[in-house]
């Protein structure tokens, strides 16, 4: 089943088209990566996907949901973690996590569990009674995704979980994303680019608003007729192919 | 019940802040002990009564709430200045519900506020009555004003801006025309009539009577209060709603 599927999806701030006609499909429990460089769109496409901002002309649908017409809808399966890493500075992780649970509609005792049971999971137990504003910026980063992650979504988006992440850090999360696969739909951004190749079952690159090619990491390098997936992404997303 | 969870976390974002503390009840605290040291030197032969204490908690009180706008305006702007929003914004979070998680929680805290004002007025020679309890609930819509206010300043301004709006602003507006610190009267002219049209001065009235027993007259100058409050509460919440619909 199609857990997401774009149709022309634009978005132009005054003359700047920043996405242009999108047209991308992921599937139930896949893995979808969005990969370009900077300033590429993925952000913006992210934001338009989790209704945050609305697009210019196009449409997408969420598990059959518009985001135009049932944006209520969509709000309630999927859960977005921000390119900024974003926490109630002055909560601490628990309250953050059982902050999140609460607006999603979990009731006081479901809220504890599922904060225990992410916080085990993330490995935060040490610092569960800290405020948020005392962590660590890799911290931050890690509790801003647990919280995307309590609210049980059937789509969740990370654009760039990995963001400041040390090595050690970043392992560990991937392992934990790892572990979600097949069961809900993630759609991320990243611009490391073994990871995306490693782990993802499909990937997009975009380049200036467009989608320049989609598919899995071997068909993406078929495409651009080499072996070695950077050098596919170089190719691709610099329009020599 | 996921406004009060929301709600629950804008209490504790705001009462974990030093700075609530120190300019929520210490600063109040410490106008009062000033003032009334300046009135305890003043002669009793001069019949002048602004300071004495029964004219002067009614002040200090509406003083202090305006501090209750910085609070809101604060956590309202931060929340929509970081990447916190789009959080919340991607939530299942209705308008209704931010607006009312926004003003619920600073409602308790203004009564607190005010509660510790007039308990401190003991000690500088308040007498118990009943009417201090009505002067409290006087105290509810001026609270709603100004945290309507809170709420219209962090709608529009960023957070660095808010601080110097309501920090600074605001919290002098409210005190020059309130009548607290000078007779309006003396005053006169433009002055006099700035401050009548708006709303603090009738604050500080309506308290005022409410403490001496002239219950009549307090609901004319409430009335005033109660108009602004609901007016810009209005405009607030269409902005706030306006603003979400608006491109981040
Ligand atoms: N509110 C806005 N107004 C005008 N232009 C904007 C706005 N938001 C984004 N843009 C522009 O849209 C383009 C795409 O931005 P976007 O954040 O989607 O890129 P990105 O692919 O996420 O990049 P990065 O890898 O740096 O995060 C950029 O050129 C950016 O300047
Ligand atoms: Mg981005």
């Amino acid at each position: 089943m199609i857990a997401i599927r774009t149709e022309k999806l634009t978005k132009k701030y005054k003359d700047k088209t920043v996405v242009r006609d999108l047209d991308l499909s992921v599937n139930e429990g896949e893995m979808y990566a969005l990969l370009g460089v900077n300033g590429a769109g993925k952000s913006t496409t992210i934001k338009m996907l989790s209704c945050l901002i609305r697009p210019t002309s196009g449409d997408a649908k969420l598990m059959g949901n518009s985001i135009i017409g049932d944006s209520t809808k969509v709000k309630q399966i999927i859960s977005v973690s921000p390119q900024e890493t974003s926490v109630a500075q002055n909560l601490t992780v628990k309250e953050n996590l059982e902050f999140i649970a609460g607006i999603f509609g979990f009731d006081k005792a479901s809220a504890k569990e599922k904060t225990q049971q992410i916080i085990a999971r993330f490995d935060m137990k040490e610092i569960e009674n800290s405020r948020a504003k005392n962590l660590s910026g890799g911290w931050q980063r890690r509790l801003s995704i647990a919280m995307a992650l309590i609210s049980e979504p059937k789509i969740i988006f990370l654009d760039e979980p990995t963001l400041g992440l040390d090595v050690l850090a970043r392992r560990d999360l991937w392992k934990q994303i790892e572990k979600l696969k097949g069961k809900i739909t993630i759609v991320l951004t990243t611009h490391y680019l073994e990871e995306a190749e490693a782990l993802s079952d499909s990937i997009g690159i975009m380049a200036d608003g467009v989608l320049k090619a989609q598919g899995t990491a071997d068909e993406l390098k078929a495409l651009a007729k080499t072996d070695n997936f950077e050098e596919a992404f170089v190719r691709i997303a610099g329009d020599e192919v | 019940m996921r406004t009060l969870v929301f709600a629950s976390r804008n209490l504790k974002e705001i009462t974990r802040d030093i700075f609530t503390l120190i300019f929520g009840i210490l600063f109040p605290l410490v106008l009062l002990v000033l003032l009334s040291a300046i009135n305890s030197s003043i002669p009793k032969e001069a019949t002048m009564k602004l300071f004495e204490i029964e004219n002067l908690v009614p002040g200090i009180a509406v003083f202090g709430l305006s501090f209750i706008s910085l609070f809101t305006a604060t956590i309202v702007s931060k929340d929509r200045c970081t990447s916190f929003i789009l959080r919340l914004f991607t939530s299942p979070l209705k308008p209704s519900q931010y607006i009312a998680g926004y003003t619920l929680p600073l409602v308790p805290v203004a009564l607190l506020q005010t509660i510790v004002c007039y308990i401190a007025s003991f000690i500088f020679g308040l007498e118990w009555s009943a009417n201090i309890l009505l002067a409290l609930v006087v105290t509810i819509p001026v609270s709603v004003l100004f945290i309507a206010l809170g709420l219209l300043c962090g709608t529009i301004f960023n957070d660095k801006a808010v601080g110097g709006v309501c920090g600074a602003l605001l919290t002098n507006l409210s005190a020059w025309l309130s009548g607290t610190w000078f007779d309006l009267e003396l005053v006169g002219g433009a002055f006099e009539k700035a401050a009548d049209l708006l709303p603090f001065v009738h604050a500080v009235n309506a308290g005022r009577y409410a403490l001496s027993g002239e219950y009549s007259l307090i609901m004319s100058e409430l009335l005033w209060v109660i108009g602004y409050a609901f007016v810009i509460l209005v405009i607030a919440v269409i902005l706030f709603n306006y603003k979400m619909k608006q491109d981040k």
